[in-house]
């Protein structure tokens, strides 16, 4: 093996990949056969982290950054002019067996640019997962991209060898898609994504006919899109992921700050800064959506088409909303403790508990460790003194705001002041 | 009746001895204390506890009936903490007399709970960031020195994974390790004389593989959202020891 042109292709096709958000190498139920290499069926696991926060959990590279289309957002554009390179299929192999049995990686993630076409490409990255799992009895993570516009019988195969599938969307709206990406159709987004779906669910139903049936990417499927590169609203992302989340079954949608990598004049400017706080916001609307019970038409609806920058989004929508408040924490049931601000769904669980046993005063609260400076607004508990003040929204936001820190606090300051 | 001072041997049977021991001689007034942390005062009666294996049994096997309180009980003693004993005995009164096992309201429960939790967080680091060195025998070596003792609690994780590999995880600082020869996991002890002798042990594609993901590692960086508070937040510098792609040679 040459060591050192290895090294100088894992440079480029890393740096080529790092832009793709999904890192997660949980929700697999892989276990380890036949004294193999490997096991998912654990929670995930990051083995490092890059000096930007983000988890490293996988070895994240493109099997070639050579590219036939034009993408205006993407590093990898066919103009852009860039070094180019291209793994072997056995040359990913031995990185990832390697790194993985240093305990370094969780598994792999592949994806790649198109070279020559679709189908071409999706099956050099099915034969590396196949070649892992089948040659090198690898039980690690994989996750595979799915090509937009390959054959569903590709697809298909790759479900059996890969933990996860998944397909960028990347531009929330067909518009905005048209305008950055003028070769590629939607629909070869969606076609992938619909085959993936079906499979799960028809695989899923065998299994529980016939019990040694494959499993098919036991990880689900995710997407990811770019924020803040067309002038799409908030509302525009999370409704759209919405929709994946209910036609897809998507495990996951990635939101991923624009950082700006080319100079062209449908994108912001080179040196604009990454949107991280609104990446941050979309985030947090989506947990919200996932495991508090919230309906995206709370959050974000025609007269509040953006989510603020300052205060989170429940935080955002109890003050709109303050004839919910306050919420006993002795009585309420468990949606509507999950709609308290600051309240996050292990101390709801951790409410619920403890209040078995005593009903619950501050200081209780305070000793199974519940965060209490934004919730104290909206609760009340077997306590005399609670805020009995009737505040207006406004004074309790200026009042939690100025209780609290965020390295943020410059970038909505500055907002703030222009309106002064 | 003066008050008794249990010593035990600083193994978990041996707190599982004085456990029944406490229950057997119906002991109020009494401490559970491991022989290193012991020191003798004047106002209660040292009484050595000798580990008995079956003693040691029947109170585990009382124990399963609690699912969540023999896991508390069994990584609190993991986390070495000093005054352990004294809060496994209080929360171990209190469930039993109450049954309320999950009530993280009392303080010998929560104090558990919270033990538990870093003992939990320390084990999962471990498993995150133990880094495997490959020798020419084919043997995978990590070296580590954990903040709790968690090596116990992390062997079946890595049977599992790495079941075609043989490998040594040793703890310096508890001067033992986890053995797996491609069937089961033994505790063991060596001889450690340094790093060195390892350094020459190596495989000759170590050093490749090492600086493979080195690279990888910052290649993967996006630079225009570098945010160092994060990242030590997430690998606090303690454990900078353990990665190689912290240490660039």
């Amino acid at each position: 093996m040459n060591f050192e042109r290895i090294k100088e292709k894992l440079s480029i096709l890393a740096d080529a990949a790092k832009y793709d958000v999904s890192c997660s190498s949980s929700g697999s139920k892989r276990t380890n056969t036949n004294k193999g290499l490997g096991d998912s069926s654990g929670m995930g696991i990051c083995h490092s982290y890059t000096e930007d926060g983000r988890c490293v959990s996988l070895l994240k590279i493109l099997l070639t950054n050579h590219c036939i289309f034009d993408c205006a957002y993407c590093v990898s554009r066919k103009n852009n002019d860039i070094k180019r390179a291209a793994f072997k299929i056995q040359e990913v192999v031995d990185l990832t067996i390697n790194f993985y049995r240093r305990n370094y990686i969780e598994g792999l993630f592949l994806s790649s640019g198109i070279f020559h076409n679709p189908d071409y490409t999706m099956e050099r990255l099915v034969s590396i997962a196949k070649k892992l799992r089948l040659e090198e009895n690898f039980n690690g993570y994989i996750h595979l991209k799915s090509i937009p516009g390959c054959s569903d019988e590709l697809m298909r195969e790759a479900g059996l060898y890969a933990d996860r599938l998944s397909i960028n969307i990347e531009i929330p709206t067909v518009s905005g898609l048209k305008l950055l990406a003028p070769e590629k159709d939607h629909k070869d987004f969606i076609k992938p994504m619909e085959k993936v779906k079906n499979e799960i669910i028809q695989y899923k139903a065998e299994k529980k006919i016939i019990k040694n049936t494959p499993v098919y990417a036991p990880a689900g499927q995710s997407t990811q899109m770019i924020v803040g590169a067309t002038g799409e609203s908030d509302k525009d992302i999370m409704y759209s992921a919405v929709h994946y989340y209910s036609t897809y079954n998507m495990k996951r949608v990635y939101y991923s700050g624009y950082v700006p990598v080319l100079e062209d004049n449908r994108l912001p400017a080179l040196g604009t800064e990454v949107p991280m706080l609104r990446e941050n916001r979309l985030y947090q609307t989506d947990w919200l959506l996932r495991f508090y019970g919230f309906d995206v038409r709370e959050l974000l609806n025609h007269n509040h088409p953006n989510l603020d920058i300052d205060i989170d989004p429940k935080l955002s929508w109890a003050l709109r909303n303050m004839h919910m408040f306050p919420v006993d924490v002795n009585t309420a049931d468990k949606q509507l403790l999950a709609r308290i601000p600051g309240l996050g769904m292990k101390s709801v669980h951790k409410i619920i508990n403890a209040r078995k046993y005593r009903r619950l005063n501050w200081e209780n609260l305070k000793a199974i460790g519940i965060a209490m400076s934004r919730a104290k607004y909206f609760m009340v508990c077997n306590s005399s003194n609670f805020e009995s003040r009737d505040l207006e929204p406004e004074r309790i936001k200026s009042m939690i705001l100025q209780s609290s820190q965020s390295k943020y606090q410059k970038f909505y300051n500055q907002q703030l002041s222009l309106f002064n | 009746m003066k008050k008794q001072t249990l010593i035990y041997d600083g193994s978990f049977e041996g707190l599982l001895t004085a456990i029944f021991q406490v229950y057997e001689e119906r002991l109020n007034d009494v401490f559970i204390v491991d022989e290193v942390h012991y020191e003798p005062d004047f106002f209660s009666e040292p009484v050595t506890v000798y580990t008995d294996d079956g003693k040691a049994n029947r109170v585990w096997d009382k124990l399963k009936d609690y699912k969540n309180l023999s896991k508390l009980i069994y990584w609190s003693f993991l986390s070495e903490f000093d005054e352990r004993e004294r809060y496994i005995l209080e929360a171990l009164h209190y469930v039993l007399k109450t049954q309320n096992e999950n009530d993280y309201g009392h303080p010998a429960v929560l104090m558990l709970s919270q033990l538990t939790k870093k003992v939990g967080r320390e084990k999962h680091r471990m498993e995150a960031f133990v880094r495997f060195k490959r020798t020419r025998e084919d043997l995978y070596v990590s070296i580590i020195s954990p903040d709790f003792n968690v090596l116990p609690l992390i062997a079946k994780h890595f049977k599992n994974r790495y079941a075609d590999q043989q490998f040594v995880i040793y703890d310096t600082k508890r001067g033992y390790g986890l053995f797996y020869n491609l069937d089961s996991i033994a505790f063991i002890e060596l001889d450690f004389n340094s790093k060195e002798d390892l350094e020459k042990a190596m495989h000759e594609e170590e050093t490749n593989y090492n600086l493979l993901w080195q690279n990888y590692f910052s290649s993967t960086n996006i630079k225009s959202r570098v945010n160092m508070r994060l990242h030590k937040q997430h690998v606090p510098k303690r454990y900078w020891k353990y990665l190689n792609e912290k240490n660039p040679l």
